[in-house]
């Protein structure tokens, strides 16, 4: 009996595993069928065709989303990991509780509402929608996510570890960046990049903020196209060819998240180890 | 040699007359004074007062809970580290006062390295950098300097012969016995004048145990060691100088042999018979 129960829990639980793979799958599938025969080198590099005609790609886009996300790093990540690494080392005191149960409310947040908040505050004030803006958006969605995920992989950290570190006359500053730090590493990278797939895949608040366009990249000033915009365009769009080249793009940005992950991943597994050999 | 603190020959001796501030060794390295110690409300130590010698090894015994690893982290400015932890009296190191106001912390940390109960080698870096990580964080990059530091240090915890082929693997593939000579070898490296020890050896099997007694052994010529231990066959084994701490006083301090042969205080006596603790 108690074998037959050992048993059931453990069918039941690869039963849910593959009821959770089924969306995931099914998704991928219908991508790759629908989009895969859609690229080639013009649909990767052109600019969108004239709406009616078969013809463009979605260049500007994939710059686009290369060039937002990149700023997005840029702006979110140092502010993030910083602001994860005060919450876990410093924040053990009532203004540490208030930021960390603000950060929470801030990741519930949807998207959109943040989007219209930027517009607000930055496209009206400087009466242009832009890639800055844009950014921006996308660091306030991202802040939260990796101040959580860098906070909670540091706290894995044993306090058994700062001892020895700090026991060694190695200052608090560099304790917790030169110790603590790269021993969550692996989580905080984690963090991040879940973080980064998230915002890629954005696009309600890039509406209001960077807004799309037909064209290359014209200034961080101006507006811009991102992949989620393109694909969102050309879906509503009533023919066959713009809706095969959404799956295209569709695609295109899974792929782009996939080489991030996996890029990041292999770029960080080696340095795990000593930085030098010799002795 | 003979230790020159010998408490008058009146027996019992009152708790008062234990407490009173010992007169001066001649070299000595550390001397508490008054020292009490707390974590929130809860005072763990009671106006301590010892003195321990340079170039020896200084066990601190007693039940549970007495206050021996609280005892060791006051005397390199670890035990404030953990939050609502205080103290007041003074520590001397070398006839100043390391709680002085303006004193940093870390420099005494330097001077007065921590050996602690369970093996914590840094786990994402190399043995090598492992050993190299008190010097390398505090801003040396000479490399044959710190290639020196680690050979040496290594050599002086008996760790070098075993792992000198592999300097570059994590110190975590270790044996426990290993992690803890390393973490050893660690703080030996910063090149401290005083060692501390809690309990160096309660996670370890009798022949690594052996391994690190024969170590401490091996680095008091240089090193002055304060050893808390459980164990008290190993603080007879390994030191010259025992005090035995109950409920946050110190009970009795004197020489290994006499405080364990012939024990002046009754408390003592108990414990070491194994009536309590």
């Amino acid at each position: 009996m108690r074998r037959f129960k050992d048993r059931l829990a453990l069918w039941l639980g690869a039963l849910c595993v593959v009821l959770a793979m089924v969306p995931l799958i099914s998704i991928l599938y219908e991508v790759v069928k629908n989009g895969a025969a859609t690229i080639n080198v013009d649909f990767l590099a052109a600019a969108p065709g004239v709406v009616g005609h078969a013809s463009g790609g979605i260049g500007p886009a994939i710059q686009g989303t290369l060039i937002l996300v990149g700023l997005t790093i840029v702006i979110g990540v140092p502010l993030g990991v910083l602001s994860g690494i005060y919450l876990s080392e410093f924040g053990d005191n009532p203004v540490g509780r208030v930021i960390r149960f603000l950060n929470d409310v801030l990741a519930e947040f949807p998207s959109v509402v943040i989007g219209v908040v930027v517009f607000t505050l930055i496209v009206l004030t400087f009466r242009s929608f832009s890639v800055i803006a844009g950014a921006l958006a996308l660091s306030i969605i991202m802040l939260p996510i990796i101040t959580r995920s860098t906070e909670e992989s540091l706290k894995l950290v044993p306090n058994s570890i700062r001892d020895a570190s700090m026991a060694l006359g190695i200052r608090r500053w560099r304790t917790t960046l030169s110790v603590v730090l790269t021993t969550a590493k692996s989580g905080v990278i984690t963090g991040i990049l879940l973080a980064v797939a998230r915002v890629a895949g954005e696009s309600a608040p890039l509406v209001f903020t960077i807004l799309g366009s037909q064209y290359f990249f014209s200034g961080l000033n101006s507006p811009m196209d991102a992949i989620p915009l393109r694909i969102y365009r050309l879906a509503l769009l009533p023919y066959p060819y713009a809706q095969a080249q959404g799956w295209g793009a569709a695609l295109v940005l899974i792929l782009m998240v996939l080489v991030v992950n996996i890029g990041v991943r292999l770029a960080t597994k080696g340095r795990l180890y000593s930085t030098r050999s010799r002795a | 040699m003979t230790l020159d603190l010998q408490i008058e020959e009146k027996q019992p001796l009152s708790r008062d007359e234990v407490l009173q501030p010992l007169k001066t060794l001649e070299n000595s390295k550390v001397r508490t004074e008054d020292l009490d110690a707390w974590y929130g409300n809860n005072q763990v130590l009671k106006k301590l007062n010892i003195e321990v010698r340079e170039h020896s090894v200084t066990a601190i015994i007693g039940p549970s809970g007495c206050g021996k690893s609280t005892f060791i982290r006051c005397l390199n400015r670890m035990h404030e580290l953990v939050p609502r932890a205080r103290t007041s009296g003074k520590v001397v190191l070398d006839g100043s006062n390391i709680y002085a106001k303006g004193i940093d912390p870390v420099t005494i940390r330097r001077r007065v390295g921590m050996v602690f109960q369970k093996p914590n080698p840094f786990p994402t870096m190399s043995i090598y950098d492992n050993v190299a990580a008190g010097l390398k964080l505090n801003g040396v990059r000479d490399v044959n300097k710190l290639d020196l530091a680690v050979r040496r240090s290594l050599e002086k915890a008996f760790l070098w012969d075993e792992v000198k082929t592999d300097l570059d693997k994590s110190g975590s593939s270790l044996s426990g016995g290993q992690q803890q000579r390393l973490c050893i070898a660690r703080a030996l490296a910063v090149e401290p004048e005083v060692i501390l020890m809690d309990e160096p050896c309660s996670a370890l099997d009798p022949i690594a145990t052996a391994k690190i007694e024969e170590l401490i052994a091996n680095i008091k010529e240089n090193y002055t060691v304060v050893i808390v231990t459980h164990n008290m066959q190993q603080a007879a084994r390994v030191a010259d100088y025992t005090a035995f701490l109950y409920l946050g006083q110190l009970i009795e301090y004197g020489e290994t042999t006499s405080l364990f042969e012939n024990p002046k205080e009754e408390l003592t006596e108990r414990y070491l018979t194994g009536k309590f603790g």
